[in-house]
């Protein structure tokens, strides 16, 4: 089965995020960037399935936007993908635009399965696997945390705020990957060597045939700050007086 | 402006966070909301919804269980018919598997986790936590319909009024996709109230060492205040405690009155979750812990000493 797995370039979420001197956008120049966490937990799935299977199966990873995207799209590959699809445009697209460029390649790729992650930890809007499902007529289990393959089906269970949901979904399919799913992989270094003879082909918009129409236009943004007191506490007695005033008890 | 509410309910309960879905509409200019109750055998549901809106109830065996093809489906119908221009439900995790589904069937547009919207213009601006909370950017939705999951905790619950019009849908489950089987779902066995409900939340993190130890500290002190339980991602990596106890930017929001940090650290994934907490206390042996930031109260102390001492003394005198 081949499988089309999303990659996308992300800050990197343990790095304080400022905003440029205006003020008004992000500022994200010298900040490290790596593979969304949870796009890496939907490789090292589809490297999972591949091993446990015994049918052969190409892993393509796709990725959307400039040229620097390339170096998330080699960390796939360093850790097991087999082949890289870069989709070139200038900025950021929105959910409903990166959808409609992932229907896009699905159409050439004709993959068995699409693994994403849930959502990407930079713009948490976790919308585009719904969207492309939804757009392609197929079946989705979102929020994944074990994958299991049975009659041709897959079986997954669900990470549901009430507890875990299983479904039964036939394929093609869209996956949409939480954090218990699995462990992603070191990279290795022959990994790294051998992921620079892999290839990695460049898409245009005009070669896909899709025309961005911005559904969602970003005017601002602020950095929340704490106005919180931070009383320190003497000790357990202190912070019993504290919650009597609160009434809590 | 029509503004089609999707109720959630879990086990022939209603989520109490539907009520605040229903307070973002009615907060709206010229709003006239109207709520979309799915399931199966909802019809004392649909008698709580009606004082807050006129209900539209579809109801149906082959609507039992969540299934998302076929709940986006209901809604794509009922908001075209309803000429809506919003769709909106509370931010979990039934309305962001569902919903964005919709939204792509009805051709719409779509905003996950709103807090908060403004006028500018004649157009509306939302506000939305990004980069787990650390920013909060302000977007414009073009299209229509504008699709959003609220975050339940940033808009007030009405009061109920009089009983409005309850108007079943016709379910034809031929005419429904059929590509997503449920096969089952644990049913919560917890009887402490959820995280994203409870007045009184106690979170755990690493500070805990194992299972037992969460269960006697964590729930110790949580079952003293009569509140719910939760944790930070640490804990659901090391196995200690399940998914659905994650608070934070890929887990539940919890936005209570009294909000315990005990052994948490403070990543800004898990500050994601629980800022929106009326007073928050932060225990940690660490004094630079980052969580301490964001505490009204903190106590530096090890929680395997400070919390039972502290269960201890809240307990009822006898």
């Amino acid at each position: 089965m081949k499988i089309l797995v999303t990659v996308k370039r992300v800050p990197d979420p343990d790095q304080k995020i400022k905003l440029t001197a205006d003020g008004r956008q992000l500022d994200l120049s010298g900040l490290p960037c790596v593979v969304n966490p949870f796009d890496a937990i939907a490789v090292e799935e589809a490297l999972r399935i591949r091993e446990r299977s015994s049918e052969a199966g190409e892993i393509v990873v796709l990725s959307i936007g400039a040229a620097e995207c390339e170096e998330q799209l080699r960390t796939a590959l360093a850790m097991g993908a087999d082949r890289g699809i870069r989709v070139d445009t200038p900025a950021a697209a929105d959910p409903w635009n990166v959808a409609a460029i992932v229907q896009a390649v699905v159409a050439r790729e004709q993959p068995g399965l699409v693994l994403m992650g849930k959502q990407a930890v930079d713009d948490d809007s976790n919308q585009v696997g719904q969207f492309l499902a939804a757009r392609l007529n197929w079946p989705q289990a979102t929020f994944a945390s074990k994958i299991e393959f049975v009659d041709g089906h897959a079986e997954v269970n669900r990470e549901t705020d009430s507890g875990i949901e299983r479904v039964r979904i036939a394929l093609p399919a869209v996956i949409t990957t939480d954090l218990r799913l699995n462990e992603p992989r070191y990279v290795s270094l022959p990994g790294i060597v051998r992921a620079r003879k892999k290839p990695l082909e460049v898409l245009s918009l005009e070669a896909l045939g899709v025309a961005l129409q911005p559904r969602v236009k970003l005017l601002g943004v602020t950095i929340p700050t704490s106005s919180r007191a931070g009383t320190r506490l003497r000790d357990v007695d202190d912070l019993v007086q504290r919650l009597k005033e609160l009434k809590v008890i | 402006m029509r503004i089609l509410v999707v109720a959630e309910h879990d086990q022939g309960a209603l989520k109490g966070v539907t009520l605040s879905a229903v307070g973002f509409a009615r907060a709206l200019k010229d709003a006239e909301p109207e709520i979309l109750l799915m399931g199966h055998q909802v019809g004392s549901l649909a008698e709580q919804l009606r004082r807050y809106g006129p209900v539209w109830v579809a109801d149906h065996e082959a609507l039992r269980l969540a299934a998302a093809d076929r709940y986006a489906e209901i809604i794509r119908r009922v908001a075209a018919e309803r000429q809506a221009s919003m769709v909106v439900a509370a931010a979990s995790t039934f309305s962001k598997d569902i919903l964005p589904r919709a939204a792509a069937l009805l051709d719409g547009t779509m905003g996950t986790d709103v807090v908060g919207v403004q006028e500018e213009n004649g157009q509306l601006l939302f506000l939305r936590p990004v980069n787990a909370g650390s920013v909060v950017a302000t977007v414009a939705l073009m299209g229509e319909p504008k699709v959003l999951t609220l975050r339940a905790s940033a808009f007030k619950s009405p009061e109920p009024g009089e009983p409005q019009e309850v108007h079943p849908i016709a379910v034809d489950p031929t005419s429904l996709p059929n590509l997503i089987e449920v096969v089952r779902r644990d049913s919560k066995t917890s009887s402490r109230p959820d995280v994203t409900e409870a007045r009184v939340v106690v979170s755990g993190g690493r500070g805990v060492k194992n299972a037992e130890d969460f269960e006697r500290i964590i729930g110790g002190l949580a079952d003293v205040l009569h509140g719910g339980v939760g944790c930070s991602r640490a804990l659901v990596d090391a196995g200690v405690t399940s998914n659905d106890l994650q608070v934070g930017q890929t887990g539940k929001i919890a936005a209570p009155d009294v909000y315990f940090a005990v052994g948490i650290s403070g990543a800004v994934q898990h500050l994601a979750g629980m800022k929106d907490s009326k007073v928050v206390v932060v225990i940690n042996k660490d004094p630079d812990a980052p969580a301490f930031e964001v505490a009204d109260y903190g106590l530096v102390a090890d929680l395997y000493q400070a919390v039972p001492e502290l269960i201890q003394k809240l307990q009822p005198s006898p």
